[in-house]
């Protein structure tokens, strides 16, 4: 029954993640950029924020539609406004990634002050912790959000953990101030983007539960 | 808003013949609220809401068993007076069905067996209860024409109106808006929620969303039992029964 509601919807979902998967390529670019030192690929990834910033629009939209059209209730009605929030979510995150873009490009071709080691390790949980968050969107796995949700403390710990080391760089050679700076921004933009996997967990929550709770 | 309890059922069970209507339902229904029942055809709610004025009575091979008070008063108790019951507890149908008489000789026919003969009394009520029932200023410069030459809107609060004559408490409504366009039904619904101040409202309604704008508490019926009945927030939002949720969302099958 409502075959056209939940074609639309399941359309809707696909359209998400569709979403969802280019904006965890532009944080893996980014950081690939950092690392290699590539500016053409930090360019790419600014450009790629009018196609995320295209979807998140083209998907709340939809989300309008749906509610306007089909008077959603109930959980479909909680699926649609949880779509309609990630989405702002992405977006924010796709933001986050051309930032980082930037900051390369603010670095550009000069040697890095460090190896860079937990920058990369932080990339590799925020990027694994949304895409285990979509996983538990389409399986509808309050389980695995929490756990996910719960995984941010990690990251926070991290962007501590380069700050207080870059510090000690700057104060030891001022010289370094300027990268350093921005590398702290680039590791602020990283946990920032686990702060909105947190929210994207909560909302996996509620869509399931009715409940909000925070992490 | 907890008002106080202005009908409680308890153990209803109805009967037509051997079939039976209603399966041991339980529910308090708060005074001057909205409640509304919804469920598929032939799940209970409009023999549920008959039972509260016992509109049931005239039904060959319909048999009651179990307690509907209200206002503490168990209404299937011997010596009931069901007319009185009645004028307690108005009752509004799907199909708007005024007499075939003058606007207001059909609001003055309860009041007139009811025995108030006044001239000047009946005036007062006829003018109060289509104010009550926001038809007077369209029909203040005619009274005495035909109340079948009213619009099917202009009807249906015509025969709200006429329960709200006899001063009842509570007002039963089955459907009342199904046979109205867009733009009546938008003005019964207001006047319900307006109606709300002062009585307390019972409506069956195929209208789930009509259910979900107007309604204070929201029963869901299935096949004679009554699957859950909470805060109309909760139920569009978050039921509680897998059921509910099926029937809701359209996924009921």
């Amino acid at each position: 029954m409502r075959k056209n509601f939940n074609e639309e919807l399941k359309k809707l979902k696909n359209e998400m993640l569709k979403m969802s998967s280019i904006v965890e390529e532009s944080i893996y670019d980014s950081v690939e950029a950092l690392k290699n030192q590539d500016l053409n690929l930090a360019e790419k990834v600014r450009e790629k924020d009018d196609r995320i910033d295209e979807f998140e629009k083209k998907l709340e939209e939809k989300c309008i539609q749906l509610i306007a059209l089909q008077q959603p209730v109930a959980r479909d009605l909680r699926t649609i406004i949880v779509i309609s929030k990630v989405v702002t979510d992405l977006e924010r995150i796709g933001d986050h990634a051309s930032n980082i873009a930037l900051m390369v490009e603010n670095i550009g071709q000069k040697k890095l002050i460090k190896p860079l080691i937990d920058v990369p390790r932080m990339t590799e949980i925020v990027n694994r912790r949304l895409r285990d968050s979509l996983k538990a969107f389409v399986e509808v796995d309050v389980d695995l959000a929490q756990k996910i949700a719960l995984e941010d403390d990690e990251v926070d710990k991290l962007d501590e953990q380069i700050l207080r080391e870059l510090l000690t760089f700057m104060m030891e050679d001022p010289s370094t101030i300027g990268q350093a700076m921005y590398l702290i921004f680039i590791s602020r933009f990283l946990e920032r983007i686990g702060d909105h996997t947190t929210n994207i967990c909560e909302r996996i929550i509620y869509m399931d539960t009715g409940q909000r709770d925070e992490y | 808003m907890n008002n106080k309890t202005k009908v409680k059922v308890e153990n209803l069970n109805c009967f037509y013949d051997d079939f039976q209507a209603l399966k041991d339902i339980n529910m308090e229904i708060k005074s001057k609220e909205i409640t509304a029942l919804i469920g598929p055809s032939g799940c209970g709610k409009s023999t549920f809401l008959r039972c509260l004025n016992r509109m049931n009575d005239l039904i060959e091979g319909a048999r009651i068993e179990g307690i509907v008070c209200i206002d503490d008063y168990d209404i299937y108790q011997n010596g009931t007076d069901v007319v009185s019951l009645r004028k307690k507890v108005g009752m509004v149908f799907q199909q708007p069905n005024p007499f075939p008489k003058s606007i207001y000789d059909n609001i003055a026919y309860g009041p007139r067996i009811h025995g108030i003969k006044d001239r000047s009394r009946l005036n007062e009520i006829v003018e109060k209860s289509l104010k009550n029932s926001a038809l007077w200023e369209e029909v203040k410069d005619r009274l005495d024409t035909s109340a079948l030459d009213l619009s099917g809107g202009q009807q249906q609060r015509l025969c709200i109106a006429r329960a709200l004559a006899v001063e009842p408490d509570i007002l039963l409504m089955d459907e009342p808006a199904s046979a109205l366009d867009p733009v009546a039904t938008s003005r019964i619904e207001d006047l319900m929620k307006d109606l709300a101040e002062n009585y307390t409202i019972v409506i069956v309604t195929h209208n789930m969303q009509q259910a979900a704008r107007i309604s204070d508490r929201t029963g869901f019926f299935l096949m004679g039992e009554l699957i859950e009945f909470d805060r109309t927030e909760t139920i569009f939002e978050k039921p509680a029964q897998q059921k509910t949720e099926d029937y809701i969302t359209g996924r009921f099958g």
